[in-house]
């Protein structure tokens, strides 16, 4: 059996069957923690499960914590040599609810790569508002009112709050670079202690796309320069993918219903323009255009 | 080796003994010395291949002994009062997933008002998440509780978490001549953890499945099956104790066996209490005996039954309560004998560390004997208070 095998029941489109086999074929066998989401839910039905490493699913908010329990126990038995300790985690049990137990295994320094699967709202339940939603994105608890126009705010800086940790691994990267996402979690592996990589995961239902469209969404977040793909080690940056011709950001806002209404809402100009100011922000930041 | 120690070293001290693999806690009062002890032995080498860990919550313990104990670690913790109640929902998880972690749970009240003395409310809102509860009188039963909770919880018939509850203060800061055990009585009364599945890469298997309706619910009879099955299993731990180790401290309910027409019963720290009164009472005449009540989850109802089948009266002295109905412990001693004629006396006594004085305690059971009190549940030394309703 393959690491991740077929039979997972993901919606055809959906980018964290990418993520998870590219991550695991680059790593091999190891011990994977899974924070409930639709990742558990797509793959681990009692009888049905399309795991081939050992997987252990235990609630929403303390996938980083039940990694850190197994790598203290492999250390404990000296089991060292089974292979790594790997989390898969949606954007809200990292972000919002399970930061706690993450923020923990962060500073303990438990030996465990922690993978983020940001599709950017809760989409096993059906789209609701997380801390890493995007401004703007209409979900079903923020959604595109009279007075809202979407969700209020930015996205949380998670990278950010990976190296206030001092993490010495801290990348991002995005379904439409599998290769990219292969090479990151190789070269993460390098490093002793977390290790954290944010992958932008694209939701068809959720974003309101068409299966065939999610590749090419998840990459026009990347060249608009809303996803910078970034790369850190021990706290210096050290690579970014940069971008040739930078595409305005409604090239990515358009074809996604969960941004339709930008284009209609009488506020919808003002936050377009907020949007491409992230963009240009993050394009300065990270030097993300080729000069 | 008898010395004089602490409830909070006298758990540390046999935790040690049985050689876990990995233990893991947050510091809550009254629990913090035991975790201090534990992680003081750690720093300097004296727990063998263990690694210690200082969790950010007592959710964040909880949780890293559900990924321990699943790739097949014994673990262990200690905890109480607002740590156990943010234990839970991990708790209930770990129980599911069928892990025996063992946790010493050093009783104290729940917020609000925020109280850190003794009650049992804590633990007894544990009580249907399918962990095994036992209540200890003193610390030489704590010391001796913990080989045997790992011996339970990790036997394959039982395979469920094991929480020993002590009263906190009473029995944590409370100095007692124990007999401390020795490496090569342990060793010869625990085998080494050998669990019948673990997260392996030899051997990848899927934990924490998601079950559909159509499987749900089997998984929660085998786990009730588990808790009935774990009855016998504490019999025979308890037996092998008393045998290995000299000190008998009874089954799942402890009593004189002598009969008598009224029956107390009591858990945790009060029962050294109540025991003495009890004595004092049959020396005067009175038809009256102690149970002591050992293990919670299972209940012994067939054991209570029985000895309870020629009484007239049973006092229960309750630390806890289920507000809006009877509280916890007094409804599983009346499912107990609902075919007996017996009257049942539920007296709740010391919420929030409130003093439980020798005189309260004899004064109480006397008023039942005297029948100048009228069966049902009744609130004992409980001072005269104001309602305001706004
Ligand atoms: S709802 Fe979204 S994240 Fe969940 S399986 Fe479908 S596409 Fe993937």
């Amino acid at each position: 059996m393959k690491y991740f095998g077929s039979g997972h029941g993901a919606c055809p489109g959906c980018g964290l069957p990418i993520a998870v086999k590219n991550v695991l074929e680059a790593i091999g066998p190891c011990f994977v923690a899974n924070s409930t989401g639709c990742l558990e839910i797509i793959s681990s039905q009692y009888g049905k499960s399309a795991w081939g490493v050992p997987y252990i699913h235990s609630l929403f908010e303390n996938a980083a914590a039940v990694a850190a329990g197994i790598e203290a126990a492999l250390k404990a038995l000296g089991r060292t040599d089974e292979g790594p300790v790997v989390v898969f985690a949606g954007d809200g049990a990292t972000a919002d609810i399970g930061i706690g137990p993450l923020s923990g295994m962060f500073d303990r320094g438990h030996d465990v790569l922690y993978i983020c699967l940001d599709n950017e709202a809760y989409q096993n339940t059906g789209n609701q508002q997380s801390g890493l939603t995007p401004t703007g994105s209409n979900t079903t608890t923020c959604p595109a009112g009279k007075l809202m126009p979407g969700k209020p705010g930015p996205k949380k800086d998670m990278v950010a709050i990976a190296l206030a940790h001092k993490v010495p691994y801290v990348a991002t990267a995005s379904v439409a670079y599998p290769k990219d996402i292969r090479r990151k979690a190789k070269r993460a592996m390098e490093f002793e202690g977390p290790k954290y990589i944010q992958i932008h995961s694209t939701c068809v239902t959720g974003w309101g796309i068409e299966g065939k469209l999610a590749i090419p969404i998840a990459r026009l977040a990347v060249e608009t320069g809303l996803y910078p793909l970034v790369e850190y080690e021990n706290g210096k940056l050290v690579r970014v993918r940069k971008i040739k011709k930078r595409k305005p950001v409604e090239e990515y806002l358009k074809p996604q219903k969960r941004f339709r209404h930008l284009f209609k809402h009488p506020k919808g100009h003002e936050i377009i323009e907020e949007i491409q100011r992230i963009a240009d922000e993050n394009a300065a930041r990270f030097g993300l255009d080729v000069e | 080796m008898m010395k004089v120690v602490r409830g909070f070293y006298s758990v540390a001290y046999s935790v040690k003994l049985c050689k876990p693999n990995v233990i893991c806690a947050y510091p809550i009062t009254p629990q913090t010395e035991i975790v201090e002890r534990l992680a003081e032995m750690y720093a300097n080498g004296e727990l063998g291949d263990c690694e210690y860990i200082t969790a950010e919550s007592e959710f964040g313990s909880a949780s890293i002994l559900v990924g321990a104990s699943a790739a097949g670690a014994r673990t262990f913790t200690a905890t109480c009062s607002q740590g156990l109640i943010l234990m839970s929902e991990v708790l209930w998880n770990a129980a599911g997933m069928r892990l025996p972690i063992v946790i010493v749970n050093a009783n104290r009240s729940l917020s609000a008002p925020l109280s850190i003395w003794n009650d049992h409310q804590d633990s007894m809102a544990m009580r249907d998440a399918g962990i095994i509860q036992v209540y200890v009188e003193n610390n030489q039963e704590v010391h001796d509780m913990i080989p045997q909770a790992f011996k339970v919880a990790e036997d394959r018939r039982v395979m469920l978490p094991f929480m020993v509850c002590m009263d906190g203060y009473k029995l944590t800061h409370a100095y007692e001549p124990v007999d401390l055990l020795s490496q090569e009585l342990v060793d010869s009364f625990l085998p080494p953890y050998d669990p019948p599945v673990k997260l392996t890469t030899k051997d990848p298997l899927t934990f924490g499945s998601y079950a559909t309706p159509a499987t749900y619910m089997e998984f929660r009879a085998a786990m009730h099956n588990a808790m009935e099955r774990a009855r016998k299993v504490m019999d025979e731990v308890f037996k092998e104790w008393a045998e290995v180790s000299g000190r008998n401290w009874g089954g799942h309910i402890a009593n004189s066996g002598e009969g008598a027409e009224v029956y107390v019963i009591a858990m945790g720290s009060l029962v050294g209490l109540v025991r003495d009164v009890v004595d004092e009472l049959r020396k005067d005449g009175k038809s009256v005996d102690l149970i002591k009540l050992r293990t919670f989850r299972p209940f012994p109802a067939d054991e209570l039954r029985k000895a309870l089948s020629g009484a007239s009266k049973v006092i229960v002295f309750e630390r806890s309560l289920s507000l809006g109905s009877e509280p916890p412990v007094t409804l599983d001693v009346k499912s107990a004998i609902q075919k007996l004629d017996i009257d049942v006396y539920s007296l709740v006594v010391g919420l929030g560390g409130r003093d439980v004085p020798r005189d309260l305690v004899k004064k109480s059971i006397e008023e039942v004997i005297d029948g100048k009190v009228e069966p049902g549940m009744h609130f004992r030394g409980l001072k005269d208070y104001e309602e305001v309703i706004v």
